[in-house]
């Protein structure tokens, strides 16, 4: 399997050829996490830095435990912790960390294109965790791998993403990712949490939940930041709940073996019910499993492709 | 006639089909004469045009110089190298320096830092705070401010928000016959994106500004012109909605002037793609269609002069995430090639450029200025509109290298500009060591 990409920047620059190398990657991975001894020493003696410049607890632990699993040595940087608040230029703080001659840099920051930031100034890979509101396109491909997982194709599967779209980079890099597969994709949110200029990019676009979740096969909703409300976005969190608060009894008119998906932190009883986040319907774990899985088939593919003298 | 003491022959006049020969005695303009092949001006220097194009010097209303306080962005010096460079006898100077330009001390500052290193020119003309520190909440002291040379009130970078403070700003300012500049942006609607918000914004995830948050500011203003009967300038327009505005106020009489930038006319939002923070300026680069209605605007006289807004920052303050970049585009060097392109193109004509960027904004703000009629100052420049040259940080004299214009390469460069008669910036075979050589080998002198 040849992977032909330095970095990873999100998921518009892979080819369907690619997002199947990575799914066929993820599940040889996925079995090894199901062992007893889930190590193996594909990345023995490589060095991952995990730099993240944003607060984040999920991403962070799924990319560390998914190099360890591969006997990568990982090496966190959180922004608390490094020069940056020191005032050093994102810049400066990359040359530090490619003169230690990493062969991979996880990336996660605050400022959209930050990841093309550092992947133009570093030789070794570049994998965005989450640039501003631009990309996210793990969390993505950790998606798709989780319902391809349950329905094997995505292919007239209908999937609405719920929330605020506007700054997810989830919902961005989702809807790239799944329009690619097949995927029929409906956003769904109040017109003040849609970015602007959303007609551009072929979805379906509703802010009446009963009339987005109809007949869809999956409902990914997204985290709502606290902020919104203070920004002038939204009254309250109660009103907003009435409106967008996913629960059984919004999904009547979804299909009867409709999944629902969330990619965490959640916000219980704001943009998901507490029954559904635990009902046999949710996805939500096996989503943080299929994340290291597919982790590890990312760093696999992007450390070892020098190796194997993949072209570019 | 009095015999002239410099002639710069055989040149390209925009405003007639023949060439001309261009004559001046202490530093005025004495004749502009159809060009004698042969004719020999005696006791002049005597320069070949050689088929340069003849332009006035040119006034920029708008320019960011930086000091007093962050010369390692620009300084003044550095910035009016950069003026002559581009072929502007005048620029005027914003106040967001640090500190601002709201007291005698710090425009006299300024002046006195141009005679010193820039003698003969450019002529710096600052431009007075419209509120103390910029802050939008009191009135700085206007007449102070005149007295010491400033030449316009402007609290460009920061709107002013609160419209009835702007209303007395506007009052107090035509007491003592000087225009008001505003940047129109409103400061609640995505201060600083640099960005439009639209398409590009959406894929890219940068937060936009929509044009509307211009739009607004610019209606505002030219009710508050309308109501008072008291002239406003609107600096870099750039965005059809505005336009319109413009058009329809101009169409009932509202005493409002307007500018746009170069950079409005041949970049759009595209240009920030990849994140590129060279195109993060303020208000943002906007759309084709808004590029097409900035520039019928100025052939139809909707939008009166052209400015450089020229921004300059270090190198490594742009080269960052695009958030975090600072917003500004220089643009005193590559001005007037780059509205030369527009000739190319068809768009405009030289006669359009010699009115947007010279004779309508001196006389919008008074200063001097050459029609080439008897008498007036000789600022002129000869510009070469068939030099091809590739804008690289090296080629260029303001300390800001940050425009989106680097590596590309522009057709059209100024060969020389003249001040009152006086060479203060010279390029290749006029540049004064080859001029001397030239001369040695013409006339077989010792210098």
């Amino acid at each position: 399997m040849s992977w032909p990409h330095k970095d990873l920047l999100d998921v518009s620059q892979l080819s369907r050829d690619d997002v199947a190398v990575v799914m066929k990657t993820a599940a040889s991975f996925r079995e090894i996490n199901s062992r007893p001894v889930k190590k193996v020493p594909t990345l023995k003696g490589r060095s991952v830095i995990l730099f993240f410049a944003e607060p984040s607890t999920r991403t962070k632990t799924s990319f560390d435990m998914a190099g360890k699993r591969l006997s990568a040595d990982t090496f966190a940087l959180t922004k608390s912790g490094s020069s940056l608040v020191k005032g050093e230029s994102l810049k400066d703080t990359v040359l530090t960390l490619l003169a230690m001659n990493p062969d991979a840099i996880v990336i996660r920051h605050g400022e959209s294109g930050a990841a093309a930031f550092v992947a133009e100034r570093v030789s070794c890979a570049v994998i965005n965790a989450g640039d501003g509101r631009h990309a996210h396109p793990t969390q993505a491909l950790l998606d798709a791998f989780t319902l391809l997982e349950k329905w094997g194709t995505l292919t007239d599967k209908t999937v609405c993403i719920l929330g605020d779209i506007a700054h997810s980079r989830v919902a961005r890099s989702n809807v790239i990712l799944l329009s690619m597969l097949g995927a029929t994709v409906r956003l769904c949110g109040p017109r003040t949490l849609l970015p602007p200029s959303v007609d551009g990019w072929g979805v379906e676009v509703h802010s009446d939940l009963k009339k987005a979740v109809a007949g869809a096969h999956a409902v990914m909703c997204l985290r709502l930041q606290l902020e919104r409300q203070q920004a002038g976005l939204l009254p309250d969190l109660r009103e907003y709940a009435g409106r967008f608060c996913l629960s059984s009894a919004a999904l009547t008119g979804a299909d009867p073996d409709v999944r629902v998906l969330h990619p965490g932190p959640i916000n219980r009883g704001i943009e998901i019910s507490s029954e559904l986040a635990d009902a046999g319907q949710s996805l939500i774990l096996d989503q943080v499993a299929s994340g290291v899985a597919v982790r590890m088939a990312l760093l696999h593919l992007f450390i070892t492709r020098k190796d194997r003298g993949d072209k570019e | 006639m009095a015999l002239p003491d410099l002639a710069v022959t055989n040149l390209i006049f925009p405003e007639t089909p023949h060439a001309v020969d261009l004559l001046c005695r202490k530093g005025r303009i004495l004749a502009v004469l159809p060009h004698a092949p042969g004719a020999v001006y005696e006791a002049a220097r005597t320069l070949d045009g050689r088929g340069l194009t003849l332009l006035p010097g040119l006034t920029d209303a708008h320019a960011h110089l930086r000091e007093p306080g962050q010369e390692w962005k620009e300084d003044i010096a550095s910035g009016l190298a950069a003026a002559a460079a581009g072929g502007f006898s005048n620029v005027m100077c914003m106040a967001n320096t640090s500190p601002v330009n709201d007291t005698a001390s710090i425009t006299e500052h300024m002046t006195k830092r141009a005679a010193e290193t820039w003698p003969h020119g450019p002529r710096l003309f600052p431009i007075g705070a419209l509120t103390k520190g910029l802050l939008g909440q009191e009135l700085a002291p206007m007449a102070e401010l005149r007295q010491a040379g400033c030449v316009a009130f402007s609290n460009d970078g920061r709107p002013v928000a609160d419209a009835e403070l702007f209303r007395h700003a506007m009052e107090y300012a035509s007491d003592l016959g000087l225009r008001v500049i505003d940047h129109c942006e409103e400061p609640s609607m995505a201060p600083g994106a640099g960005m439009n918000e639209g398409r590009v914004s959406s894929r890219l995830g940068l937060p936009g500004q929509p044009d509307v948050a211009e739009a607004i500011q610019v209606a505002r203003d030219i009710l508050l012109a309308d109501y008072l009967r008291i002239p406003i300038h609107l600096a870099h327009i750039s965005c059809r909605r505005s336009v319109e505005i413009i058009e329809r106020a101009k169409a009932r009489g509202v005493p409002v002037t307007a500018e746009t930038c170069p950079h409005y006319l041949h970049f759009t939002e595209a240009e920030v793609e990849g994140y590129n923070t060279l195109a993060k300026v303020s208000p943002p680069l906007r759309t084709r269609d808004d590029v097409l209605a900035l520039i019928q605007a100025l052939r139809q006289g909707v939008i009166d002069i052209l400015a450089t807004d020229h921004a300059p920052h270090a190198a490594h303050e742009k080269e960052t995430p695009f958030g975090e970049a600072p917003c500004g585009i220089t643009g005193l060097e590559t001005a007037l090639s780059l509205s030369f392109v527009l000739t190319d193109k068809g768009m405009l004509d030289a006669a359009d450029i010699v009115r947007l960027f010279s004779t309508a904004p001196a006389r919008l703000f008074n200063l001097p200025h050459n029609t080439f009629a008897p008498g007036d100052p000789a600022d002129f420049v000869l510009f070469d509109p068939r030099e091809a040259w590739t804008v690289t940080p090296e080629s260029l004299f303001s300390k800001g290298k940050n425009t989106p214009c680097l590596g590309r390469t522009l057709t059209g460069r100024v060969v020389a500009l003249f001040i009152a008669g006086q060479p203060v910036f010279t390029r290749g075979e006029y540049a004064p060591a080859a001029m001397a050589a030239a001369s040695r080998r013409t006339h077989g002198r010792n210098s």
